[in-house]
């Protein structure tokens, strides 16, 4: 799960760190109440979306000369003016696509002045098995052009958990960035602290982007980026708070209240696999064969008649299904209950675009029969490339 | 022979009293007699449990205790995933060789602790996140259907549970069959990596030819093939068949998989099919294909 810029400051705030002060708001009346309680002389006004890239950003509606995403102001008009311009408005930045996203809210920040940028990040690294700091001096900076580019830049780190932040550990990254005085005593802690923040609120990405030297040689958290690992959310109903479902997609969050792993896709067929390995070899299947999935959805192993169905009406309301792909290799999941699910579906909802089902393994024949005597008009396939063969024909024709 | 598990492998399940664990322990008692053994709760020690069919195995307080009434080399973890982890380490602490841990969902930082703990012992964990391991008519740990194996020549491991199964399904339907299937879970931490089960197919006699099944997300295949490739040279081959799920999906997303997303530009699919293909590996387009592909590598 991600959340805000200033949600994660917030959070890492309450670990200690040292953090800007700022103000989130959602209107104008509430902008000028938070430009007024800071002191200034520089406002920093930063569009709160769940995508990287915003200072580099345009807003779809203005100039094309117009600033981007993230504004730095020097008098009180121009950061309401700033603010203004912003608000409701959609930013496109490289992470969003090319259809971007509403801005619905502002962080207005105390300016800093800065003398050098940083670049930190924590998070697991799968070919250790271990949590990770990524150290640069290339702060500000996109860091995967920076790994590209200059990849003796990006220092490595790894802590060993019963060990957590040695003294060891923070020297190194001290070093890495040629931390000095209180900059450095200011960095040894602030590393101990980050790593608290992480481990203890199972964060599967802490990105500090840039991590600033002021011109007084303090320490700052200047952005934050910060996403949770959505499997122990269970522990931390603090950190579900901060949960936006405006930034999602509206068939996601209806597919997370049932449990499914949907994501949605640009193209026209809807696909309900049961196994990710599957779902996304049958995305793959179906581009192979020359047409584009919808949707990717696994339907997991334990899949209840319910949740059949509730997944078959979230593919049909996407407007730009052209034909299902229904794949499904019975383990755990019985075929006869995909099958009922599909059945019951459609009863409900109707069925307006060619459907191709394939059923194998457990409970197949029941599975069949059950499709074959409802009088549904369903495509049976044989296997996996029969099926997308008999769904794209079914599609393009 | 097979890898890793065969018919006299006796198997405690942590988790049994739970409905899945109940389900899976009555269908591997019934696939070819598995052994078993045991299972464990900590607050259910010296009852039992009946299965379906009148089935009962006993039920001990811990895993050391079990493993010291029955001899069980093996445990397979059914328990949640708040509890997974502590299972685990339940199980490396009695001592348990092999380890399986079937559950999802376990938070990533809880196999961070494991894997360092792991490391340390002489224990084996594959998963988790993972439908186990099967050698056709002998042992059955885990989800996988038992009805599409067949004893045979091919050593088949996946990140994925369901490409475990059309690998399998494939295989079979060939006339090739199995020695092993193993699993080895969709997690970005994990306990047994490609690598690992790679050098027991390449050690095992019985194992004429290779599917492994890839994802997107992390290095494991890029890994794996590089293995291959020095293996090669020092004249250890055998044919592979492989294939990477994930061609198509968009990166930053996680598909599933809590493993399977390509970040930083890393993980992308074509990377890990040109490695593959470059240590000699026959990499399926489709994945419907793979038992054909196997058998044309294999004329």
């Amino acid at each position: 799960m991600n959340i805000h810029e200033h949600q994660a400051k917030e959070v890492l705030k309450g670990f200690g760190a040292p953090v800007a002060n700022g103000v989130a708001i959602t209107s104008l009346d509430q902008a000028e109440a938070a430009v007024a309680s800071m002191p200034g002389p520089v406002w920093v006004v930063k569009s709160q979306i769940h995508a990287g890239g915003r200072g580099k950003g345009k807003f779809k509606e203005l100039p094309g000369d117009a600033k981007g995403g993230v504004r730095v102001s020097f008098s009180a008009e121009d950061a309401l003016a700033n603010a203004k311009e912003m608000l409701g408005n959609t930013l496109v930045t490289k992470q969003t696509g090319p259809a971007g996203k509403q801005v619905n809210r502002l962080y207005i920040e105390d300016g800093a002045e800065i003398d050098r940028e940083l670049y930190l990040s924590i998070l697991v690294d799968r070919e250790t098995g271990k949590v990770s700091f990524v150290a640069s001096t290339e702060g500000g900076m996109d860091i995967e052009a920076v790994a590209e580019e200059t990849p003796e830049k990006i220092h490595t780190i790894g802590i060993t958990a019963s060990k957590g932040v040695t003294d060891a550990d923070a020297e190194k990254l001290a070093d890495a960035y040629g931390l000095t005085g209180t900059a450095r005593e200011q960095g040894n802690k602030l590393f101990r602290t980050l790593y608290e923040a992480f481990t203890s609120k199972d964060m599967s990405l802490l990105e500090i982007n840039p991590l600033i030297v002021t011109k007084s040689n303090d320490i700052q958290v200047l952005d934050a980026k910060v996403s949770f690992d959505g499997n122990a959310l269970f522990r931390h109903p603090d950190i579900m708070e901060y949960r936006d479902e405006t930034e999602e997609d509206a068939k996601e969050i209806e597919a997370s209240k049932y449990d499914l792993a949907y994501i949605a896709l640009d193209g026209e067929i809807g696909c309900m696999v049961n196994g990710a390995g599957l779902a996304m070899a049958t995305m793959d299947i179906i581009k192979l064969y020359g047409a584009e999935p919808a949707n990717f959805l696994d339907v997991g192993g334990g899949a209840t008649t319910e949740k059949v169905t509730a997944a078959f009406k979230i593919i049909t309301s996407d407007p730009n299904v052209k034909g299902i792909l229904v794949n499904i290799f019975g383990g755990i999941m019985r075929c006869d209950v995909i099958a009922e699910g599909v059945v019951q579906a459609v009863k409900d909802v109707g069925l307006k675009v060619p459907l191709v089902v394939r059923l194998e393994g457990t409970k197949v024949e029941e599975g069949k029969k059950i499709i074959n005597e409802s009088g549904l008009n369903v495509i049976a396939a044989d296997d996996l490339d029969d099926a997308a063969q008999k769904i794209v024909k079914a599609v393009k024709g | 022979m097979s890898i890793l598990i065969n018919k006299d492998t006796k198997i405690i399940v942590q988790g049994l009293t739970g409905k899945t664990g109940t389900f899976h322990t009555e269908q591997a008692l019934a696939y070819h007699g598995t052994k078993m053994v045991a299972g464990t709760h900590p607050k259910k020690g010296g009852t039992n449990w009946t299965g379906a069919n009148g089935e009962t195995l006993p039920i001990y307080a811990s895993v050391a205790e079990a493993k010291d009434a029955t001899g069980a080399t093996a445990s397979v973890i059914y328990v949640p995933p708040a509890g997974a982890a502590a299972a685990i380490e339940e199980a490396i602490d009695a001592g348990i060789d092999l380890i399986t841990c079937i559950t999802e969902g376990v938070p990533v930082l809880d196999m961070v602790r494991v894997k360092e703990k792991l490391d340390a012992s002489p224990s084996r964990l594959v998963g988790p996140n993972c439908p186990g391991l099967m050698t056709p008519d002998e042992c059955k740990i885990g989800i996988m259907p038992g009805s599409i194996f067949r004893k045979g020549s091919v050593g088949v491991l996946s990140r994925s549970g369901t490409l475990t199964y059309e690998a399998v399904f494939q295989t079979t339907m060939a006339g090739l069959g199995q020695t092993t299937a193993v699993g080895i879970g969709g997690d970005p931490v994990k306990g047994t990596e490609f690598i690992d089960v790679l050098e027991l197919f390449l050690a095992d006699p019985e194992t004429q030819s290779i599917i492994m099944i890839g994802e997107i997300g992390g290095s494991a295949e890029e890994d794996a093939a590089q293995f291959l490739k020095d293996e090669a040279k020092r004249g250890r081959s055998k044919p592979t068949v492989g294939f990477i799920a994930g061609r198509t999906a968009p990166p930053g997303r996680t598909m599933g998989h809590a493993g399977a997303v390509i970040s930083g530009g890393k993980g992308g699919a074509e990377d890990k099919i040109e490695a593959m293909q470059s240590a000699g590996i026959q990499v399926s387009p489709s994945p419907a294909k793979l038992g054909e592909t196997l058998v044309e590598m294999l004329k």
